[in-house]
């Protein structure tokens, strides 16, 4: 079934060639192309953070450091504690130890906060009766923002054909689009977004990709979190993932894949018996795969291939197949994930 | 599989180009493919400023913006326009109800009502109900934070609570004063054309300062709603609780006489004596222990409080 969500209005050209994006004049403060950004201020500082609630623990001393100029994905199951974790940084939640330093600073400390750190926590946290415009222009006002500018987000956003319309009316990905323009309001070096991607057609899901990209290649502090790997590995160069409110891993996407998707060897054969008693001679761990294909750990195709021959066996096929962001990243969180199926998890 | 864009004018259009690599054209952010800052903006830098380390910025700079943006929270939903229409059209038109009542009535009651009959109570009558519509006003400005969601948007943007609480009163406040001061003089103006030949005029002993009382009344019971509001987070059990409370209030339920010694101490019925609403003093049935003056008082003891136990809920609680 198709499933359609509408995206916002929008008149005017609809196709305006792009050619000042990274280089020429049209960088966004009018740097020469790829000029370094100064990265002073921009550094995301978490440091053993905690946050209980009761007797739960939603984040359990949390350290990592979150840098400028590419996009970090803040990865866990759901229930991680992200969502805490990024409503510390901006101080709506008290810490119950630790702290979180942006730039060297609170973010209570930061005057005109908005000019700092933008971000997208709920999509959902407008007033119903207030157009989408005077949603931005109150946020603007806070921090003595130009109105000029709320125009500006409402058009990088596409929803100045919607900019009147009070946001009870909107769709979830037009909600999305608000909340991206307010976090984008205050042109800051630091923004922040809490699973942006929920909710929005594959097309607004690219733009969001995009979007992040776009942000970090211009020298921004790009924090997002998503609890899907798949989805974050597009887009993001480096992450940290956490589980039951610990780090888990902080590191490049190159190195998790390295680090923890294992690889495995599929093997078709007329004769896996055999096959099998050959690979576990070798000391290769094998298991039958649900196709009748056997699984090989711990070994590369070379090996297999040497093996099968020895051993004077007919094999039809021998690939190598890496395993997905997906599995290391269900594996990794698989012992720290908050509800498990199947088994107390503690 | 997924529909057709069902509008293929959105932004969205564009994002499906592929990154080019550095420098090449490429089409995957709308408008002029910038991701930010037009140069209005970039001139104010949105680097941190490395100056103001120290104590932040001046509270009263602080203050002066988070106002200005509780201002368009204020002005820009519907809810407040409706509310104040309310409020004038209950009060005056009560006042109206009562001026005319007491004119058609008067040769029928006894000699000594006749004898003590106060013109300023036709006045400020319909103010018991005109009031509740000011009240609403003071639990939505800061409950809706806490319905719509606004409350972490709002304190994102000014992280410092007190500021948000004070930029929030401090926007609040004149627009119940501007309200009162429309609403309590066409109250009088219009109850005593009612009451035709009883009626008197602002000259007439006690009637500016009854008014002004008044005034003051509707500023102080719309921050004391908000203060409620703030104590319980949210409108609906702060309108819950203070429309059902107010609404006896305005039916006497500091006259009855086995809650009166308690309830004649509530932040509305406190004030009724000032607005001439109590019958004379010492009346044993309508009538307080206390005078006007010492109501208000009683009054701006309750809006303190209301409000000191929402600042402390604001700061203490996680948004």
């Amino acid at each position: 079934m198709p499933s359609r969500l509408r995206s916002p209005p929008r008149p005017g050209p609809p196709h305006v060639p792009v050619s000042t994006f990274v280089t020429g004049d049209g960088d966004f403060r009018g740097l020469p192309a790829n000029a370094p950004v100064r990265s002073v201020g921009r550094v995301i500082d978490v440091r053993n953070l905690s946050k209980r609630y009761g007797g739960t623990v939603a984040v359990d001393g949390l350290s990592f450091t979150v840098r400028p100029g590419r996009v970090t994905g803040f990865l866990g199951p759901n229930g991680a504690g992200k969502s805490t974790t990024m409503r510390m940084m901006l101080d709506l939640d008290r810490p119950s130890a630790g702290r979180v330093l942006i730039g060297g600073r609170r973010y209570r400390e930061l005057a005109e906060p908005l000019r700092h750190v933008g971000a997208l926590l709920d999509p959902g946290a407008v007033h119903g009766g207030r157009s989408a415009y005077h949603h931005l222009l109150w946020l603007a006002r806070a921090n003595r923002i130009p109105a000029t500018r709320v125009r500006r987000v409402l058009e990088l956003t596409g929803l100045e054909g919607a900019a009147a319309r009070r946001a009870e009316g909107f769709s979830l990905g037009m909600a999305q689009r608000l909340g991206i323009a307010a976090a984008l309001l205050g042109d800051p070096p630091v923004l922040l977004f809490d699973e942006p991607t929920n909710g929005l057609d594959p097309e607004g899901v690219l733009w969001i990709r995009n979007l992040m990209r776009d942000l970090a290649a211009q020298g921004r502090t790009v924090l997002v979190s998503s609890h899907l790997m798949s989805e974050t590995a597009l887009t993001a160069e480096h992450l940290v993932v956490i589980g039951r409110g610990r780090l888990l891993a902080d590191t490049t996407v190159r190195e998790f894949v390295a680090a923890h998707a294992r690889s495995r060897v599929r093997i078709r054969t007329p004769e896996p018996e055999r096959m099998r008693d050959a690979l576990a001679a070798a000391g290769i761990q094998v298991r039958q795969a649900a196709d009748g294909a056997l699984e090989a750990h711990g070994t590369e195709a070379a090996e297999v291939g040497e093996l099968a021959a020895a051993g004077g066996l007919t094999v039809h096929e021998i690939g190598t197949e890496s395993a997905s962001l997906e599995e290391a990243f269900l594996r990794l969180t698989g012992q720290a994930a908050e509800y498990r199926a199947g088994g107390a998890s503690r | 599989m997924n529909g057709i864009p069902v509008n293929p004018g959105a932004a969205v259009e564009t994002a499906g180009a592929v990154r080019a690599g550095t420098g090449a054209p490429r089409a995957g952010t709308p408008a002029d493919g910038t991701t930010g800052v037009p140069a209005d903006t970039a001139a104010a830098g949105p680097d941190i400023p490395a100056g103001t380390a120290a104590g932040g910025p001046g509270v009263l700079s602080a203050l002066r913006a988070a106002g200005a943006a509780e201002w368009v929270k204020l002005r820009t939903v519907r809810s407040t326009f409706w509310l104040l229409l309310a409020a004038f059209a209950l009060s005056v038109g009560l006042a109206w109800l009562a001026g005319s009542g007491f004119r058609n009535g008067f040769s029928d009651l006894p000699a000594e009502q006749r004898e003590s009959f106060d013109p300023l109570f036709a006045a400020f009558y319909g103010l018991t109900l005109g009031q509740l519509p000011l009240v609403a006003l003071g639990v939505l400005a800061m409950g809706g934070e806490y319905s719509a969601g606004t409350i972490r948007p709002s304190l994102a943007a000014v992280p410092r609570r007190g500021v948000f609480y004070g930029a929030k009163l401090l926007a609040e406040a004149p627009l119940l004063l501007g309200a009162a001061l429309v609403t309590v003089p066409a109250s009088f103006l219009v109850s005593q054309a009612a009451l035709g030949p009883y009626g008197v005029s602002f000259g007439a002993d006690g009637a500016v300062e009854a008014s002004a009382g008044a005034c003051l009344y509707l500023v102080l019971i719309g921050l004391f709603a908000t203060g409620v509001a703030a104590m319980l987070r949210g409108s609906a059990l702060a309108l819950g609780i203070l429309l059902p409370l107010l609404f006896l209030g305005s039916q006497g339920i500091g006259n009855v006489p086995a809650l009166k010694p308690v309830a004649q101490y509530l932040p509305d019925q406190a004030a009724m004596v000032v607005m001439h609403l109590t019958g004379p003093p010492g009346d044993p049935r309508f009538g307080r222990p206390y005078d006007g003056w010492t109501g208000m008082g009683i009054l701006l003891l309750w809006t303190a409080a209301a409000l000191a136990g929402g600042y402390l809920v604001l700061r203490r609680r996680d948004a």
